[in-house]
């Protein structure tokens, strides 16, 4: 009874916000109905089905929630400094972040890729890549910790990234916009169509290891290079980008680069460039960027500067790159599970073209052009169509697939799912979403064996579904169950930052291979105290070393003396602990950076530069033990230049 | 039926355990009955167990469940788990002592001193005379069964109010560490 009362409110709210903006959507199914409560309650002390990783958007995380109960499990730290793990301030981890511009401690993560072999996934890594300063890591699926951050030289703004091919041969970085390269980059704004260039880079991942290194860049046409997605089965060895601004706007885009009636879909055979590659071809270009990994071992990053990197311009290789044309602005490029479709999505079109890759294949052969763009070959947009979807909704972004051969489009301004055959073409259901949804995902959905079930959409806008709390309110994930003709409506949970690609992967594929330690005996950092016996304080100069350690529920050393104003101290915690879930937090009165949380058997360092005389309290922060508040200890600071001399123990208790 | 032959030698403890599995199923009806009940009992066992993976997944060769219902049947001063008897030998071997001795610093130490006095832990003077060496295998490498399930275990978490913590010592590093506990204790 209750229920329904509860959704009968739910859809005069519903309802009135329809009435209140008429953009909104206006499809038959508004509300929740049936046994969604049941379908998404998974009961305290149970397991999720599904893990989803989430793209955190400005927050630069991504965040991994259980599907179909929508709660949030973790956040892990990826382009953003998170001063409550200590990841980007502790001395081990802040390298994560350094880039050719020096430390940047935030961006903008959009995109998703996990790892997949023979097309389908296989639970090794998570990409994600940077759009602001231009990066691409990657996330170890055993710790769910960031293992790898490559910057990404000749980027302006790492967009249509992280995309992968079937063996995560390679994982893709493609410029949004495109800048001026080459040796003079001081060039007039409006000399864009003469000087502005795109860029693709090419990133290879050492099949054991995950490690990156950028084999080789395209360098492109100056438009926007948007979104991605790799060829499969007969297209393995094809990949595929939306652009815009085929204008070559350089200001009000909004307008000036909605002028053309298509733009393109960009066929990239990344086959034949490798051959080029493999004959020599192709220019050493100087270039300067980061590249930080993180060791298990060490529990250390190592930042290099990269400068080099090996650059294809394609107009001197015409038979790399073929451009489709494709309505108006597109955004999303996605391969259904064959490999045979490639759906682009028209922001601003009001039908969906569908493209064929055996047709593609053929009009290349035939030379079906209808002529080029900058020496490119432009295909005869009829004769690499397979059908237009007639009036999907208004603003297709993104395409899903399920194993059934159907695709699910999110549609941004009518804020819908709508669903359609991709063979038939013909529109089978739609959804509302609540409100504006931008990317959308299905377990599986860009792999070859989508798990399907669900479907879930993830909105820019919430307005009137939760509770107010001021002028900024969260984005929000729903969940729909698609195993039935009609797509249902079970869930929506608010989400971290602003999501945009997300995926899905079955909990069974993680689970089992899930870090709980790190071995005491295989820690290699080198201040590391592997035993209370271990640990010390050591001066250098001005730098105090302090080899402390972590147990329930005491510090060893936990009283120091010795240390004056002027010196720079380094906590160098290790964390004694062998069992699971088991971390110990440190933190001191006045650090200017934040708090270090350590794993068992692992080692994190905090520098902290004592300002005045004094004795300043630390304390673990993280309730370890019924003894937790107990956990704690002091530190003598003398002023600069008196002897006070060194001095450290835990236990003692005469003087 | 486990003796213990060669140091750090887990998969000698996995084919020991095993043969006597295979040795319980050629053996009459009887025997058959026993390993179903047993089972049921395992089941049982598990279906009460919380569902959050425990210790135990890191050795598959010694189940919670399992040393469960054997502790039953089986000497209750040797404690739970799947170190059932130890052969110690005379004099000390030393290269245990030595091993021993390095993982008692790495992460035992903290915890437990070497004489009769506690800090966090009971110190462990004595202990290889008050405690069967099964028993304080078993207290190691199964220490959170122990904590939920053997009397002594428990009287000594009321006294220290802190668990003692698993340390992810395999059988073979326990025994080490016992033998460095048997010099402590004055044995040659
Ligand atoms: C974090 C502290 C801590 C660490 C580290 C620790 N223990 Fe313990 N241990 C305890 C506590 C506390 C007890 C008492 C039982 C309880 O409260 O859980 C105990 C009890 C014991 C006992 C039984 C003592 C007796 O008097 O019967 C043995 C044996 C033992 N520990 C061995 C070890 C070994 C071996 C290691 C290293 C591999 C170790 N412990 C590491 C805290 C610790
Ligand atoms: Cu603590």
């Amino acid at each position: 009874m209750k229920t329904i009362i509860n959704s009968i409110g739910a859809l005069a709210l519903v309802a009135s916000a329809f009435l209140m903006n008429s953009c909104q959507p206006k499809g038959p199914q508004e509300a929740v109905v049936g046994n969604a409560a049941a379908k998404v309650y998974v009961a305290p002390g149970q397991y999720d089905e599904f893990y989803n990783f989430v793209s955190g958007g400005f927050s630069g995380q991504v965040s991994v929630y259980g599907l179909p109960s929508g709660r949030l499990f973790r956040v892990i730290p990826t382009f953003s400094a998170d001063p409550q793990t200590g990841y980007g301030y502790s001395e081990e981890t802040k390298d994560m972040l350094k880039t050719s511009h020096g430390y940047v401690p935030w961006d903008d993560f959009h995109h998703t890729a996990l790892s997949t072999t023979n097309g389908e996934h296989d639970g090794r890594w998570l990409f994600g890549n940077a759009n602001n300063t231009p990066r691409v890591a990657r996330i170890n699926l055993k710790s769910f910790r960031t293992e790898e951050i490559l910057e990404i030289p000749n980027s302006g703004g790492n967009h249509s990234s992280p995309f992968i091919t079937e063996n995560t041969e390679y994982v893709v970085a493609g410029t949004r916009f495109s800048v001026p390269m080459g040796a003079n980059k001081d060039v007039p704004i409006s000399s864009y169509k003469e000087n502005f260039k795109g860029s693709i880079s090419f990133i290879k991942v050492d099949q054991t290891t995950g490690d990156m290194s950028i084999a080789f860049q395209l360098r492109t046409p100056g438009f926007n290079y948007d979104l991605s997605r790799t060829g499969k089965g007969p297209s393995h060895g094809w990949f595929f980008f939306s652009c815009y601004n085929t204008e070559q706007a350089h200001t009000l885009l909004e307008v000036n680069a909605s002028q053309n009636d298509k733009d393109f879909i960009m066929a990239v055979n990344w086959k034949k460039a490798e051959e080029y590659i493999a004959k020599g071809e192709g220019e050493k270009v100087k270039a300067r960027y980061a590249h930080n990994v993180y060791s298990e071992k060490t529990h250390m990053t190592t930042s290099t500067i990269k400068d080099e990197v090996l650059v294809l311009d394609i107009m001197k290789y015409p038979d790399i790159v073929y451009f489709i044309p494709c309505p108006k602005s597109p955004h999303g490029c996605d391969v259904d599970p064959s490999g045979e479709y490639i759906v682009g999505s028209g922001k601003l079109a009001a039908m969906m073209p569908v493209f064929s890759f055996t047709k593609i294949q053929t009009a290349i052969a035939n030379k079906d052009y209808e002529g080029d763009f900058q020496g490119i070959p432009v295909i005869k947009y009829e004769s690499a169509l397979h059908g237009e979807v007639q009036k999907p909704g208004l603003g297709p972004l993104h395409t899903e697939f399920d194993g059934n051969g159907n695709a699910y489009t999110s549609m941004f301004v009518s804020s819908e799912i709508v669903k359609w055959n991709v063979k038939t073409l013909e529109v089978l259901d739609r959804v509302p979403t609540y409100y504006s949804i931008g990317h959308l995902c299905v377990p599986g959905g860009p792999t070859k064996k989508p798990h399907g079930k669900y479907v879930i959409a993830y909105n820019k806008i919430t307005k009137d579904r939760y509770l107010p709390t001021g002028p900024e309110l969260t984005q929000s994930a729903q969940l729909y169950d698609i195993s039935g003709d009609k797509m249902q409506l079970l869930l929506d949970f608010p989400t971290i930052g602003e999501p945009h690609y997300a995926e899905a992967i079955p909990a069974s594929m993680l689970t089992a291979g899930s870090t709980k330690i790190y071995k005491l005996e295989e820690n290699e950092h080198p201040y590391a105290a592997k035993g209370e016996k271990f640990t010390k304080v050591e001066r250098n100069g001005n730098q105090v070393h302090v080899y402390m350690t972590a147990i329930r529920s005491h510090l060893t050393p936990d009283n120091i003396e010795g240390v004056r104003v002027g010196d720079e101290v380094y906590f160098h915690v290790t964390n004694l602990e062998q069992d699971w879930d088991v971390p110990h937090g440190f933190a001191i009165r006045g650090a200017l950076n934040a708090e270090i949380l350590v794993m068992p058997g692992e080692t994190q360092t905090l520098k902290w530069k004592p300002q005045e005389a004094g004795v300043v309290p630390f304390y673990c922060t993280d309730f370890c033990s019924a003894l937790h508040q107990e956990m704690s200890g002091y530190i003598r600071i003398s002023p600069a230049g008196s002897n006070t001399p060194l001095k450290f123990s835990t236990g003692d208790t005469e003087d | 039926m486990i003796n213990i032959i060669k140091p750090n030698d887990q998969s000698h403890f996995d084919l020991i355990l095993t043969s006597y599995f295979v040795s319980l199923m050629k053996n009459s009806k009887q025997t058959m009955k026993k390993i179903l009940t047993i089972l049921i009992a395992m089941t049982l066992f598990w279906s009460c167990a919380p569902d959050k993976p425990t210790n135990q997944e890191e050795f598959p060769d010694q189940p919670a469940a399992k040393s469960a219902v054997e502790s039953q049947i089986m000497d209750p001063t040797k404690g739970i788990g799947a170190v059932k008897n130890v052969t110690l030998k005379t004099p000390l071997e030393q290269e245990r002592v030595s091993r021993g001795i390095a993982i008692y610093e790495m992460k035992c130490s903290a915890c437990h001193r070497l004489d009769e006095k506690r800090v966090v832990g009971p110190g462990w003077k004595d202990i290889t005379k008050t405690r069967k060496p099964e028993w304080i295998m078993n207290m190691v490498t199964n220490v959170d069964v122990m904590l939920e399930q053997d009397a002594e275990a428990q009287k000594l978490l009321e006294l220290c109010l802190t668990r003692m913590p698993n340390q992810n010592v395999s059988i073979g590093d326990a025994r080490d560490v016992l033998e460095y506990m048997r010099q402590n204790d004055g044995e040659k």
